[in-house]
């Protein structure tokens, strides 16, 4: 059996393959919700996280020609992010189980050497109190960094702290 | 074993630790409790798919409008297979490096080394059926960081791999055979010893273009697939 081929950092210098417009995951004409989902990222110093690459893939709706699933944005000065996608739905878990509306995020910057998962779950869901992932969390509070806050109209906030104080849960995937 | 099977949990000693203090951007960005292990559904085990129709392929690296950038050309080919020696086809693998003078054609890179009107340093290709891949580039030079005394990163290639699911997703960079700055390079040597060897390219004379480019083969393994059902899990 062959090795895997372990990981290394994203470095400074991702940008290079960056594209703005991988940020908008319903640019090819996606039908359905249409939301952003916005934050801020600061590391275990409160500073912000500027040269992150953060990525989202959603298992609902199903990608198609129309909808990738998947998009990339970078961070800017601020550590801030911002997506543009169709809201998702319950998908399902394991057994007879139901998971709660998330898209899973995947974090690389300079300074991580293997990139970090997490997943945001939007607040209020009546299925968040039953998600499967939500609920193997403990301590219980901890749940509270993966669930993104309503932002206005359409929008969602969940900012990402690397370290520290109520850092975000990140998970092995 | 079929695309609902999940993912294996990676071996131990693959990867290296996010805290690893001699990286010094580390410190304060590597998160301090413990992963949560959770087992995989729909969305670990489902991933994107990339078509060549939105996602262009870019397999030349070594011009700019057909005009060729400085220093030494390179073939870098190679397959991306799983743990079980599968092929991984069609998948996309991006690629970004700096120029021959150890340069990134990037506003944030402030080393005071050439740019290369001819050389930018994006790649994009897909593995064909069979799981290979092949591109052309320059041979990236050595550049300077601040993260030691004298710290020099060796020459290196970045890659993005994606793989057939969430799982599998994989960033990476290749190194050069016999480069001193290896033993010197706190990033590569973050990996754990066993594995951080598989990080190295090698020449390859077979692959090597008369008269033209140097060849280094580089092959990347994706996580292979467990032989029990998400179901059943
Ligand atoms: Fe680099």
């Amino acid at each position: 059996m062959a090795g895997v081929t372990p990981s290394q950092t994203i470095g400074p210098y991702w940008h290079l393959i960056g594209h703005d417009e991988w940020a908008d995951l319903t640019r090819f004409g996606a039908g359905g919700e249409r939301i952003t989902l916005s934050g801020r990222i600061v590391d275990g110093e409160g500073l912000p996280v500027s040269d992150a690459a953060v990525e989202i893939w959603q298992a609902d709706p199903p990608a198609d020609d129309r909808f990738p699933g998947y998009g990339r944005a970078a961070t800017d000065a601020e550590g801030r992010f911002r997506f543009t996608t169709i809201k998702p739905g319950p998908v399902p878990g394991r057994g007879n189980s139901l998971q709660a509306p998330h898209l899973a995020l995947t974090l690389m910057a300079r300074g991580l050497l293997v990139g970090l998962v997490t997943r945001v779950y939007f607040a209020g869901e009546a299925l968040n109190d039953t998600d499967p992932v939500l609920a193997a969390i403990e301590p219980a509070p901890r749940r509270a960094t993966l669930i993104a806050a309503p932002d206005g109209p359409g929008a969602w906030r969940l900012d990402i702290r690397l370290q520290g104080p109520d850092e975000t849960v990140f998970l092995e995937v | 074993m079929n695309e609902w099977n999940p993912f294996r949990s990676l071996a131990a000693g693959t990867n290296p630790a996010n805290d690893t203090p001699a990286y010094r951007s580390t410190a304060f960005r590597h998160p301090t409790a413990p992963l949560v292990k959770i087992p995989q559904t729909v969305t670990e085990i489902s991933g994107p798919r990339f078509s060549p129709a939105h996602f262009p392929p870019m397999s030349d690296l070594s011009t700019v409008n057909g005009r060729a950038a400085l220093g030494e050309r390179i073939i870098v080919a190679g397959t991306v297979t799983d743990e079980d020696g599968r092929p991984v086809p069609n998948t996309m693998i991006e690629i970004w490096q700096a120029n021959a003078a150890g340069r990134y054609d990037h506003e944030r890179d402030q080393h005071d080394a050439p740019l290369d009107p001819n050389f930018h340093g994006e790649g994009r290709v897909f593995t064909d059926a069979d799981g290979h891949y092949r591109f052309i580039s320059v041979k990236p030079g050595s550049y300077p960081w601040r993260n030691h005394p004298n710290a020099w990163r060796p020459n290196h290639i970045h890659f993005s791999l994606f793989g057939p699911g969430f799982a599998t997703r994989l960033i990476t960079q290749m190194y050069f055979p016999g480069d001193p700055l290896l033993a010197l390079d706190p990033i590569y040597l973050a990996v754990p010893a066993g594995a951080r060897e598989r990080l190295i390219s090698r020449f390859d004379l077979a692959l090597t273009a008369p008269e033209w480019a140097l060849g280094y083969r580089f092959d990347f393994v994706l996580r292979g697939r467990s032989a029990t059902p998400m179901e059943a899990g």
